[in-house]
């Protein structure tokens, strides 16, 4: 075993940042423990190394640090979190400390939190279809696995909601490999902290999930670990374990402030809006940990969300986080403001996988073409609208009319639904269908002629034999069945919220 | 032999480094990692280091090779991926698995193989050579011959030259120069960060043809051009480069994934193997060479991927061919020199980009044009880079550097993006300034009417935007039936000629005399239907005509199917607007008054 050496020897505080002189050879990134006169310990990590000093970088507050009677020691290694499969059900603080109970697990694997890129070569294209239940993601921005695929949100709007139904919905049709959930709470409130770890309890879904909380009031440099931790569980249930694994970071914003506040500290020169000029490379390093390892069983797939601050998509963060991941899921206040739920809007919105995923034998052959003409009409909808709202609904030409009347029945038919409503792709793709049928047929360019021939309702209508008509009705029952679901399960939602309030008042 | 003295990410500062000399690549420490001397002060040199840094201390060795960053070009180096320093990924991969581990040493050519060499009928004993003369060829794959040209700094008479079964450092010729012998191998080293020399440079006159409908038709590129895609996230950059590596009629492909996501290059190499030549049905492959450095890996192999890649695009250059280097996004690359810059603590110039950021763009692109090359031959390298401004804001430095020198502007829309047009090139904004030199090929290889039809087209295209603008105010129903007869055409020409999928087996590539006849299609189309208005039809009436949906759906015909269904279309046109006028047109004398 390695000695570790004392050092009584810091120069500097400054922020969160600790110069500590006449260390000779600390390796850059090295993990130190800081000893405070109390006998409290604190995790640090060496940011410069140099042969006369070292710059170590605080993980937690510099209070009660002192020049003069606190010790630096150097462990001889980089942060390293020790895995293991018992994690799972377990619920940690943002350094990777036990805070359910004290109680240890049993750890397999030591493997260094930064990881280690995956080669190209090595890596399997994403291409099963997660089905979410959600109409407006399965149809026009469909989620597959290993993908990221963040929510654009802003203060304000229900994105936990969300969030929180394709965590309990989110399915691969056809498969029953085992699943995890890998949660990571960076800067978030107790209460949404507790809204996620109240769900994951109530839907069974806790067993299977790994949860890291750094909340609001925790240290800020400590978000600089906390994805880390969670998405290095995530590798090894993954990779190790052969488990499917959801990985949800919320809040990412607060992880890119926690970056912005260690780079004035380090008095480095800033990029936009005071971001550091890295911070493209930095998220990278921790959205790019999504994905499929050829040959290997597991996937990571990435589910994150990020808060635009003034609503402005055009922010440092949300905007860097769009050029890393594969699309977004974009959440609008106007729709929101219209009471509809969830409130994605579909023009914002974009999977880059989606054409991997999609299809024969996937979905089906007919996804693409009614995503891209939904999407097209939806566009084609809000340029009537706005046209109305200058010249009149009265002035506006017969298509701009009929435009107008599907983007309200797109909107309350399409994008509205339960937040307990679980709708099948089929389900998805056939109101779709219902809205294209009112268009006029003409309209219909950017889907193939044998597909409308298919499924259009003028043509389903006339071709409609027995068989058709018995598949119809058990479909209904089907959808009575899933209706009666998704009200229990509403009831279950509000039993929730209610334990939840009552345990806020205790 | 130097030690390390300070390390701050990927910058390391080593002390005892007299005699190293600036762009030397050095080993840095224990484990190896690979660096470029990028600043000399007194004994120390500050270096660049193309791997992660952690648990690297001071104190380590660093050692200089003594030699500038350098690519190795031979026979093995087309159908292969590299990282950003021309390591082959796939050896990375069967050394250290699923995940990079550092400091991994590979060669970029394999040097076991044995090529089948052929030498040059003209290359015999006592034939003068100099840099850049071929020597032979190796068939490398069935689409490719690799040349082997005479190295950097290599002239005199060939001594002895022989034909056979070689592996790339073997010795296939030798060469009497006024030093001495010289012996030539099929493997040769260039420094990345120098141009290639060449004997000339031509002006461009032959266009890329791309497949892709509004470049080939409106917004060229030339053989040996430059273009600059600038677009913010979600614009369709990447798929827009994916589709001209895959279609445009290079000879030799480059493509960098600079700075970008782990899963586009997968999917690059996941697709291109199965996707075939469309003239001789060979795997893409076969013709592509590319080079990835994702986001997650290290920063500075980044700055220097751009780099690797261009050279290899010279090389292929020299031996005559038409090379395409793709780059998508150098506003990684800029970023990655950003941020050594910051490192360095050099004074900042916008944004916090160095003040030499201009510069190197301008030297980059510089490095694309036709050439005569050393050998005799002529080759060109075409370079479209994909700028990624962040917000989609134009103004920011990497796209002001790019647009000052690219002649191609390719301006990505977010709104048409969000509409699901794609391309999403707009149609107002962007140009091309080859149009002119390239008029004559036009002329010669496709018609004269092609010249005429985009002038045509664009200005249609410019008068429908300015009537949109008018409608938003009054509404269509004010405006005139000729007017509206424009509004119907240019939509058209937006919808069914300018949006391509590049998904769709047929739609994804067009070639020019399909696109060509597609465009004077809708315009004869639109040119009736202005008649047809002045003679009283109302626009809805044109628009209604059947011929409207085979007009449409013309993207969707095969490629040799497409003269008699456009003659036969055309013909329809006619009738059908005759018939139409008759029934529903007015008098002479009504128009009249």
């Amino acid at each position: 075993m390695k000695l570790e050496t004392e050092y009584r020897t810091i120069g500097k505080v400054s922020g969160p940042l600790l110069v500590v002189n006449a260390v000779k050879n600390a390796g850059y990134g090295e993990i130190t423990r800081i000893r405070l006169e109390s006998g409290e310990e604190r995790l640090g990590q060496v940011i410069e190394s140099a042969d006369t000093y070292a710059i170590v970088q605080v993980f937690g507050p510099t209070s009660g640090i002192s020049i003069k009677s606190t010790s630096v020691s150097f462990i001889g290694e980089t942060f390293k979190l020790g895995v293991g499969e018992e994690m799972l059900g377990r619920v940690f603080d943002g350094q990777g400390r036990p805070k359910d109970t004290k109680a240890a697990f049993a750890v397999e694997k030591e493997r260094d939190i930064n990881g280690e890129p995956m080669n190209p070569v090595a890596r399997r294209m994403p291409s099963d279809f997660i089905q979410t239940g959600v109409s407006s993601i399965d149809g026009l921005m469909t989620l597959v696995r290993g993908q990221k695929l963040p929510i654009f949100s802003s203060s304000g709007l229900p994105h936990n909601r969300l969030a929180a139904q394709i965590a309990r919905q989110a399915r691969v049709l056809g498969s029953s490999e085992s699943f995890a959930v890998v949660f990571a709470g960076i800067g978030i409130t107790y209460d949404d902290a507790s809204f996620f770890i109240d769900n994951f309890r109530r839907t069974g879904a806790l067993k299977r999930t790994v949860a890291f909380m750094n909340l609001a009031d925790d240290p800020s440099i400590e978000r600089i670990l906390t994805p880390r931790l969670a998405l290095t569980t995530a590798e090894f249930l993954a990779y190790d374990k052969g488990m499917h694994v959801l990985v949800m970071l919320t809040d990412m914003t607060n992880y890119a402030e926690a970056l912005r506040e260690l780079a004035s500290a380090r008095e480095e020169v800033p990029g936009r809006r005071g971001y550091p000029g890295y911070m493209y490379t930095d998220l990278a390093s921790i959205y790019e940990r999504a994905g499929i390892a050829e040959g290997r069983k597991g996937s990571i797939t990435q589910l994150n969300i990020v808060t635009m601050p003034g609503d402005d998509v055009t922010h440092p963060i949300p905007d860097l986080t769009g050029y890393i991941t594969e699309g977004q899921i974009f959440m609008s206040r106007e729709l929101n403001n219209k009471g509809l739920y969830p409130p994605v809007n579909p023009l914002g919105s974009l999977s880059r996988l989606m054409n991997n995923g999609i299809g024969e034998g996937k979905t089906r052959e007919d996804h693409r073409g009614v995503a891209d003409q939904l999407y097209g009409a939806y566009a084609r909808a809000q340029e009537s609208r706005n046209l109305s709202a200058i010249i009149g609904v009265e002035a506006l030409s017969e298509a701009d009319r009929l435009y107008l009347k599907f983007g309200d029945a797109f909107e309350s038919k399409f994008l509205k639904q339960g937040e307990y409503e679980d709708r099948s792709i089929e389900k998805t793709l056939d109101i779709g269908w219902e809205l294209l049928s009112d268009l006029p047929e003409n309209e219909l360019t950017r889907i193939k002629r044998e597909h409308i021939e298919r499924h259009h309702l003028k043509y389903r209508g006339t071709r409609k034999t027995e068989g058709a008509k018995e598949e119809v009705e058990k479909k209904t029952g089907e959808e009575k069945k899933a209706e009666k679901k998704a009200k229990e399960g509403e009831k279950e939602a509000k039993k929730g919220e209610k334990a939840h309030r009552g345990k806020g008042r205790k | 032999m130097g030690k390390i003295e300070r390390i701050s990410g990927p910058l390391v500062v080593a002390k005892e480094m007299l005699g190293s000399s600036m762009y030397d690549v050095v080993r840095v420490g224990t484990a190896k990692l690979i660096g470029e001397i990028i600043k000399l002060e007194g004994e120390k040199a500050v270096i660049q280091v193309y791997e992660d840094t952690s648990g690297v201390r001071p104190g380590e060795t660093v050692i200089s090779t003594g030699k500038p960053l350098s690519v190795e070009l031979g026979p093995g180096i087309l159908s292969q991926i590299f990282d950003g320093v021309q390591r082959p990924l796939d050896l990375i991969k069967a050394k250290s698995g699923t995940f990079i581990k550092r400091g991994s040493e590979v060669s970029a050519v394999d040097r076991r193989k044995k090529w089948q060499f052929h030498a040059d009928k003209k290359a015999t004993k006592g034939t003068r050579v100099s840099e850049g003369t071929i020597l032979g060829y190796v068939e490398e794959t069935p689409l490719i011959k690799h040349y082997i040209m005479v190295p950097q700094g290599v002239s005199g008479k060939i001594q002895s030259i022989k034909a056979g079964k070689f592996s790339v450092e073997e010795t296939i010729a030798v060469v009497r120069t006024a030093r001495g012998l010289a012996k030539i191998s099929m493997l040769q080293r260039r420094p990345v960060r120098q141009a290639s020399k060449y004997a000339e440079k031509i002006a461009a006159e032959v266009p890329l043809i791309t497949g892709q409908r509004i470049i080939d038709t409106l917004f060229p590129v030339a053989k040996g051009g430059t273009a600059g895609i600038p677009g913010p996230f979600g614009s369709g950059k990447t798929v827009m480069q994916q589709s001209l590596a895959k279609y445009s009629d290079a000879n030799i492909v480059v493509y960098v994934g600079c700075g970008e996501r782990g899963n586009e290059m997968t999917d690059v190499l996941t697709e291109f193997p199965e996707l075939t030549d469309p003239t001789t049905g060979r795997p893409l492959m076969e013709r592509t060479v590319l080079i990835a450095n994702t986001s997650n890996m290290p920063v500075a192999a980044r700055e220097a991927s751009i780099y690797t890649g261009i050279t290899i695009a010279e090389y292929f250059r020299d031996m005559g061919y038409n090379v395409a280097l793709m780059a998508d996004s150098t506003s990684r690359w800029a970023e990655a020199m950003r941020e050594i810059s910051t490192r360095l603590e050099e004074m900042p110039g916008e944004e916090g980009y160095p003040a030499y950021l201009p510069k190197r763009v301008a030297e980059f692109y510089e490095r694309a044009g036709r050439v005569k090359t050393l050998g005799g031959g002529m080759g060109s390298v075409t370079v479209v880079g994909a700028v990624s401004p962040p917000g989609g804001d134009l103004s920011e430095p990497v796209s002001q550097s790019t647009l000052r020198v690219v002649k191609t502007f390719w301006a990505l829309d977010a709104a048409l993006a969000s509409s699901r047009h794609f391309p999403a090139i707009n149609w107002l904004t962007s140009y091309s300034l080859y149009t002119l030199a390239l008029q004559k090929w036009y002329d010669d290889n496709i018609g004269e009417d092609f010249t005429a039809n985009r002038t045509k087209a664009q200005a249609l295209l410019q008068k429908e935007a300015e009537l949109k603008d008018i409608v938003q105010l009054v509404g269509e129903d004010a405006l005139p039936d000729t007017e509206r007869a424009l509004l119907s055409v240019g939509r058209m020409i937006r919808e069914s000629f300018l949006r391509q999928s590049a998904f769709d087996p047929v739609d994804a590539f067009t070639s020019l005399k399909k696109q060509n006849l597609m465009l004077g299609t809708m315009l004869r189309f639109g040119d009736k239907a202005r008649e047809a208005a002045e003679k009283g039809v109302s626009a809805e009436n044109s628009m209604g005509l059947e011929v409207v949906k085979k007009i449409s759906r013309m993207k969707e015909l095969a490629e040799d199917k497409v003269d008699d269904e456009s003659k036969k279309i055309n013909e329809e046109i006619d009738s059908q607007f005759k018939k139409l006028i008759a029934e529903h047109g007015l008098e002479e004398e009504e128009v009249k008054a």
